[in-house]
């Protein structure tokens, strides 16, 4: 009916009237209705061309359409697994932590290791969960490298169009699609254009396929990576360090940036036949000697040991840091360093022919057993010796200011963690059923979950005694909370005769009983869920091997 | 119609939620811990006795067949954590809630609930149909009617002559007299009985603070209520379905008294709004066999929540009764006649000139409409254009903004997710303001994922 031209002009017309006010300005003359109030008459021009401008209306021109996710070839998610993820990513909102009461699980507290099983299985992500979970990982770093895995490719591609996930750019490997190692040209582009999490990914890929092109793709690049990414890559290379690595990390020692060098150091003496380990053996051995006799206290032998005058540059270029901390003496700092580097095995030649044991068993004079013996037990975490390890944290049953070396429980978690696991989990029984529950809680976090059953009955009996003795639950409430995420599932059964409300015994805190009973209430039901959280990410195992 | 106590997902019963601490309560409470003498029938009634703070546990039993709820917690949210708890744990199986006769607390609710159910149908289906629960006196009534009509017409006048002030004297004065004057307005047209109309000139006091380009929007919406109080003056000039429509825009309550559509309806989106002081609830269904859409309101008062809930993402074998007035979607939720199975296949869609083409041809019925439903195929979201986000073609030529409502809201990152860079299909609301995605469905996966 009327030219578009036209009707674009009249609307403006319009506008400029109403804007004005039909006073002083009156609308165009066409529109006006003999009979009728200019203002009322502008809008029922204005109406008409509203609802046909509205129902005339066109798509815009789109943008440029975003490329697409790369495929994840990982299998689907069994249905109720995703129903299940799902209430856990919908309860991270609700507060957890202190004081927590009732009977219900937490179900926050199960994520990650819902995470941990269902990489396990190599499931994909269902994609509308995908958001929650990138938003779980942001408020959660714990949560970082299970939840990116398991995002996988997809969520890479989502994480790059939300500022609020940059982080899963820079963090875990993220599982994105490599490209296949076979074709050189597709792993240097990649290396070169990648996100820095595909690049670590990549270079874990190439490490695992050759240990000895991994270096090369680092080497191709490094002196324009920035010093943190020079760091993290160091870094990266803990897992399935070798002797490959061992030329390019010597490199490194001469690299610009100071905690380059030092993790470069480190990585070298946790590699026993490195140069720098026989280098760092060498000034340990000089430091440390043995007295064969009239030494030690009647008469035996004892170790000696002659601290470095000096930190020279060769020192200062192997990782050893010239200036000590405030209150520590120079020569005393020096001498944990080298002994800390030096491979442990260098011991039983130097210290005659002796056993690990035999070695911390010997005296040491002038008061520097505290010092070497704090410096072997770190030497036994990093080159993750077992048998140094077990030496050094003594019998569990001993209490733990009087162990060889390792005082701390701290230092004790890290010992233990150089332990097979089944070991591990002995040791941590027996610690707890000497010495209870009160100092056990970092002990139990390096041990194997689900615990293994001598260590979940210690637990269990300790909470038990504790409960018996009268005093409230949430004095455990962490050893509570870490039992049901680590005890066994199949130990749920047992554990239901401890819900029952037991008589108050005299001298209890009062109502202790109650809360006892529904602290056990839930660790039962969490076990019980737990049980169900694996039995569903399991289903589709089993209908898949039956295809 | 022994399918109907088939057990629902947790899902769906989580979908039945009020609002997200429910949820969340719910969930807490879907353990058999706090649960006693939990049982369930094969008709669809599940009760169960929760332990909550008090020494006498609560008796909650839920019908899934309305459903509907009791519960003697002193909740006023509706279902109460009680009954989603329950639910979800009966959702779970037979090992956690296993089949059983009904104690005699959840018995006698029951009996009393299937009592009224029959009263009411036996009373449709009565010779005079509904009209025989009307008041006695249809005299009165009319003089009712007319004392309403009479009030209508002097507060559609007062406004005309207010939109004629505003327009004589300049929109840009606007800007000054500010929410105030409109406020007013709109307490005026409550007195007058006109909700309708209030609610209009209510929402023409927040256009000037909207942001740029404010006055043509304030013009558009002043001509439009211009447009309803000229059709309300008119009303006995226009054909009856459009008068019905300018009734109900007004704010007179036009009755579901269109004949019963039975059809297998596709739950497909419930949210609610709220002005502060009354929450809105609107449910979209889309009937599989009539390829008819239909919306469901129901409202609650403040901190209420509407009492009717739907499972979102289900299909259901039912009759609705739809509201009159051309080009109006409103209906009335009847009688369940089957058990809900999940959405089979998303609705028949289109590109997205088909879904502006629909809005379009739905304001020839109704020039008031804001939005259509549509649906829309082989859409790609493009996150973050310039502020904003696009569904665009699968071609990559055209697109539609997303509505600004539901910009900043997690629904479009699921949208994002689910599509990663594919072309998705899209249930909306589709109007002047953009698309405002509801629910969605991958290439990969039949299933439907809600978006609010």
């Amino acid at each position: 009916m009327t030219d578009p031209g036209t009707t674009a002009t009249l609307w403006e017309e319009l506008v400029t009237s109403a804007l004005l006010g039909t006073d002083r300005r009156t609308p165009p003359a066409d529109i006006m209705v003999p009979g009728k109030e200019a203002p009322l008459a502008l809008l029922d021009a204005a109406a008409l061309h509203t609802v046909r401008r509205r129902a005339g209306l066109l798509p815009a021109p789109a943008a440029e359409l975003p490329g697409r996710a790369p495929h994840d070839g990982r299998r689907k998610l069994p249905e109720k697994a995703g129903k299940r993820l799902a209430q856990l990513l919908a309860d991270r909102s609700a507060p957890s932590g202190g004081g927590r009461r009732g009977t219900a699980p937490d179900l926050t507290e199960l994520l990650p290791q819902w995470l941990a099983a269902a990489n396990g299985h190599g499931y994909a992500v269902p994609a509308a969960a995908l958001p929650a979970l990138l938003d779980a990982a942001r408020g959660r770093t714990d949560l970082r490298p299970q939840a990116l895995a398991f995002a996988g490719p997809r969520g890479l591609w989502l994480a790059r169009l939300n500022p609020d996930w940059k982080f899963a750019l820079r963090g875990a490997s993220g599982g994105s699609a490599l490209p296949d190692l076979a074709d050189a040209e597709a792993v240097g582009r990649l290396w070169d254009e990648g996100l820095f999490a595909e690049r670590v990914a990549l270079l874990g890929a190439v490490r695992a396929r050759d240990a000895r092109a991994a270096p090369e793709l680092l080497a191709s690049t490094w002196s324009a990576e920035r010093a943190e990414d020079r760091l993290m890559f160091l870094d990266s290379l803990r897992t399935g360090l070798s002797a490959a690595d061992e030329p390019f990390l010597e490199q490194a020692l001469a690299d610009r940036s100071r905690n380059v060098r030092s993790t470069a150091a480190e990585l070298l003496s946790a590699l026993p036949g490195s140069a720098l380990a026989l280098r760092m053996a060498t000034r340990a051995a000089t430091c440390v000697s043995l007295d064969r006799g009239a030494g030690g206290p009647g008469g035996g032998p004892a170790v000696v040991v002659e601290a470095p005058h000096e930190c020279d540059a060769d020192m200062q270029r192997d990782g050893v840091t010239p200036v000590p901390p405030a209150g520590r003496g120079e020569r005393s700092w020096w001498l944990g360093q080298l002994v800390e580097a030096a491979p442990l095995a260098t011991w039983p030649d130097r210290l005659g022919g002796r056993t690990p044991a035999e070695i911390v068993a010997l005296p040491v004079l002038d008061d520097w057993a505290d010092e070497l013996h704090a410096a072997w037990c770190r030497a036994a975490v990093r080159q993750q010796d077992a048998a140094w390890s077990a030496v050094l944290l003594g019998p569990p049953a001993v209490s733990p200011a009087a162990g060889p070396g390792a005082s701390s429980i701290a230092e004790r978690a890290k010992l233990l963690a150089a332990l097979p696991a089944g070991e591990r989990a002995d040791w941590v029984a027996a610690f707890i059923a000497a010495h209870g529950l009160s100092e056990a809680f970092q002990l139990l976090g390096v041990c194997a979950v689900p615990w293994s059953e001598p260590l979940g009955r210690a637990v269990v009996d300790a909470l038990d005694i504790a409960r018996d003795a009268g005093s409230y639950p949430w004095s455990f409430s962490g050893v509570m909370g870490l039992a049901e995420r680590c005890l066994d599932p199949a130990e749920a059964a047992r554990l239901e005769l401890l819900t029952a409300i037991p008589d108050e015994p005299e001298g209890a805190s009062p109502g202790a009983g109650g809360y006892w009973s529904e602290a056990f209430r839930r660790l039962v039901a969490t076990l019980r869920l737990r049980a169900d959280m694996l039995t569903e990410l399991a289903e589709q195992t089993e209908s898949d091997s039956s295809n | 119609m022994n399918q109907l106590g088939v057990r629902w997902t947790s899902e769906q019963v989580l979908a039945l939620a009020p609002d997200h601490a429910s949820r969340k309560a719910g969930t807490k409470l879907s353990t058999p811990a706090p649960w006693s003498e939990a049982g369930s029938t094969a008709e669809g009634v599940v009760w169960g006795l929760c332990k909550g703070s008090g020494s006498k546990p609560y008796q909650t039993v839920v019908d899934t067949t309305g459903p509907a709820y009791k519960c003697t917690c002193p909740s006023r949210k509706f279902p109460c954590k009680h009954a989603l708890g329950l639910l979800m744990l009966w959702a779970e199986g037979e090992a956690t809630v296993a089949a059983a006769e009904p104690p005699d607390w959840a018995g006698q609710w029951l009996a009393g609930r299937r009592k009224r159910e029959e009263a009411k149908a036996g009373q449709e289906d009565g010779p005079d149909g509904a009209g025989s629960a009307k008041t006695a006196d249809p005299e009165a009534a009319r003089r009712r009617a007319e004392r309403r009509a009479a009030r209508i017409t002097a507060g559609a006048t007062e406004l005309e002559q207010r939109l004629a002030d505003l327009l004589r004297g300049g929109l840009a004065a606007a800007e000054q007299t500010g929410y105030g004057l409109w406020e007013e307005t709109a307490a005026r047209m409550v007195d007058a009985q006109a909700p309708g109309l209030a609610g209009r000139a209510r929402e023409l006091g927040a256009i000037p603070g909207s942001g740029p380009g404010w006055p043509v929007r304030l013009l558009e919406e002043s001509a439009l209520l211009r447009l309803l109080t000229a059709g309300w003056l008119g009303l006995d000039r226009l054909p009856e379905p459009l008068a019905t429509t300018v009734r109900t825009r007004t704010g007179l309550p036009s009755p579901a008294e269109g004949p019963p559509v039975r059809d297998h309806w596709l739950i497909l989106a419930q949210y609610n709004t709220s002005d502060g002081k009354l929450t809105t609830r609107r449910i979209w269904l889309y009937g599989r066999d009539s390829g008819r859409s239909a919306l469901l309101l129901s409202f609650g008062a403040a901190g209420r929540s509407p009492q009717l809930a739907l499972p979102v993402g289900l299909m259901v074998d039912a009759e609705i009764t739809p509201h009159g007035g051309a080009g109006q979607l409103r209906a009335d939720w009847g009688e369940q006649l089957g058990p809900p199975v999940p959405v089979p296949a998303p609705p028949p869609g289109g590109p997205t000139a088909a879904a502006l083409a629909a809005y379009g041809s739905a304001l020839r019925d109704d020039p008031w409409l804001d939005s259509w439903p549509v649906t829309l195929t082989g859409v790609v979201p493009v996150p973050g254009v310039a502020d904003g986000w696009q569904l665009a073609d699968a071609d990559g030529r055209s697109a539609l903004p997303v509505a600004p409502a539901a910009l900043g809201r997690p629904g479009l990152w699921k949208l994002a997710a689910l599509s990663g860079g594919a072309p998705v299909t899209v249930f909306g609301e589709c109007g002047h303001r953009g698309f405002d995605p509801l629910a969605a469905w991958s290439e990969e996966s039949s299933a439907m994922v809600p978006l609010i």
